[in-house]
């Protein structure tokens, strides 16, 4: 399943848009707001779920070459954080949902913790 | 055009960047039809027709005097006068673009005056060329390819030089000096040095690996220490060996800070997602070597080493020397 529809399915908002969404396909899923347990957790072309909104975040999904960031509670990322996604081409999406729904909304989908 | 802010223009993307740096005469057609004010419309209906274009400059006696253009078709047609000539439906030129414009003049031109093509004009004011807006697309992606390549390129150089460089033993050094509590710069010198490390021909398994060790270096040195710190990289062909230092305040019991789980950052450092104990056991699960030693008081050095496969090895053409 493609980043595009899981956006269209799960309604989530593009904050920016690293690669195509049509041409990604996360490979499972990971949730976690401690950046280094996701570093220890998350997969290449993993989905990362977080309520953390502040610049560091792009660095870790550029790191581990994640296919995107969903931020969860409606959590706003600064102008700051945008540019840097922007510079390293982090895919960033954004929703109101809790990390546990959306978790469990992906889940459905088929994006499981790994394939 | 008002001066941008840093903040600004960290925002701005690769394309409207290349809009700046790109000049008109980069991206125009110079090979124009011209067209004469008293040629008959039906004639223009055929030069579109045939050169397959939407417009074109209308020169009389040397001079750009209008453009016409396949909208200016359309109302003649309608009107059934395609034997009346060209200077009746034609659009006086009141603007134009020079060739040594930044395209993003042609853009704005664009935008703000609502036409489809400009005529461009050299330093005396003398047509040599259209640009439209499919000129201006065409011209920023073949900007972005091109930047593409040069990666390529630099990759390619950069994963020749331990070929190319004969000795007994070749080392790269790259240093990276980290200052202390700066977060928003975490995972910058990471960043670089995994880049360093694809062009110098390293396969993506090795720069992630060194890429996650070196991240939660950093941010030890960004979060822990006094001064801030330095990273120092020494790449060879078989090996890579990363040392962090910094000087204070140094680990009180080292095989407590090695424990998955342990931290001692601030509960506000723990609000960033930062702080999780699991720095230096990510750094464990990365690297073949550790070696940690501090003292309190006097400060930390960490040695990293990565021991490179045989088929990882950054130097592909040399393996029987």
């Amino acid at each position: 399943m493609t980043l595009q529809e899981i956006v269209s399915l799960l309604d989530l908002k593009i904050v920016n848009e690293g690669k195509s969404l049509e041409t990604i396909e996360p490979t499972g899923g990971y949730a976690s707001d401690l950046l280094s347990c996701v570093m220890a957790g998350a997969k290449q072309g993993f989905v990362w779920v977080t309520l953390q909104a502040h610049l560091n975040i792009i660095a870790v999904a550029a790191l581990l070459d994640l296919s995107a960031i969903i931020i969860t509670e409606g959590a706003q990322p600064d102008p700051v954080t945008l540019a840097k996604a922007q510079e390293q081409s982090v895919t960033l999406l954004w929703t109101e949902m809790t990390t546990y729904e959306i978790v469990g909304r992906l889940w459905e989908l088929g994006i499981t913790a790994s394939k | 055009m008002d001066a941008i802010s840093e903040q600004e223009a960290k925002g701005i993307t690769r394309a409207e960047e290349l809009a700046y740096q790109l000049k008109v005469s980069q991206a125009m057609t110079s090979e124009v039809k011209l067209v004469d004010p008293d040629m008959k419309m039906a004639e223009v209906l055929e030069l579109l027709r045939l050169e397959h274009i939407s417009g074109s400059p209308v020169v009389e006696n040397g001079h750009l005097i209008g453009v016409i253009s396949i909208e200016d078709l359309i109302r003649s047609m309608s009107l059934g006068e395609l034997n009346s000539p060209v200077r009746n439906f034609m659009s006086p030129t009141v603007i134009s673009v020079r060739s040594y414009d930044p395209l993003v003049k042609a853009i704005e031109a664009f935008m703000v005056q609502k036409v489809g093509r400009l005529p461009v004009l050299d330093e005396t004011g003398k047509l040599v060329g259209i640009i439209t807006k499919g000129d201006v697309t065409r011209g920023v992606l073949v900007a972005l390819q091109r930047d593409i390549q040069e990666e390529e390129i630099r990759r390619y150089r950069a994963s020749h030089l331990f070929e190319d460089i004969i000795s007994d033993r070749t080392t790269l050094v790259l240093r990276y000096q980290i200052k202390a509590k700066d977060f928003n710069q975490g995972g910058t010198a990471s960043s670089n040095i995994k880049r360093a490390l694809l062009r110098l021909g390293a396969n993506t398994q090795v720069a992630r690996r060194c890429g996650i060790a070196i991240y939660e270096a950093e941010i030890n040195l960004i979060i822990h220490t006094s001064y801030g710190g330095m990273i120092r990289v020494e790449i060879e062909p078989q090996a890579i060996i990363i040392i962090a230092t910094d000087e204070g305040p140094g680990i009180e019991d080292i095989n407590l800070a090695l424990q998955p789980g342990f931290s001692t950052a601030t509960e506000e450092i723990r609000e960033l997602g930062f702080g999780a104990g699991m720095g230096l056991s990510n750094i464990m699960r990365c690297v073949d070597h550790l070696n940690l030693e501090s003292t309190p008081g006097q400060g930390t050095r960490l040695e990293m080493k990565i021991f490179l496969l045989p088929e990882e090895i950054l130097r592909q053409s040399a393996t029987q020397e």
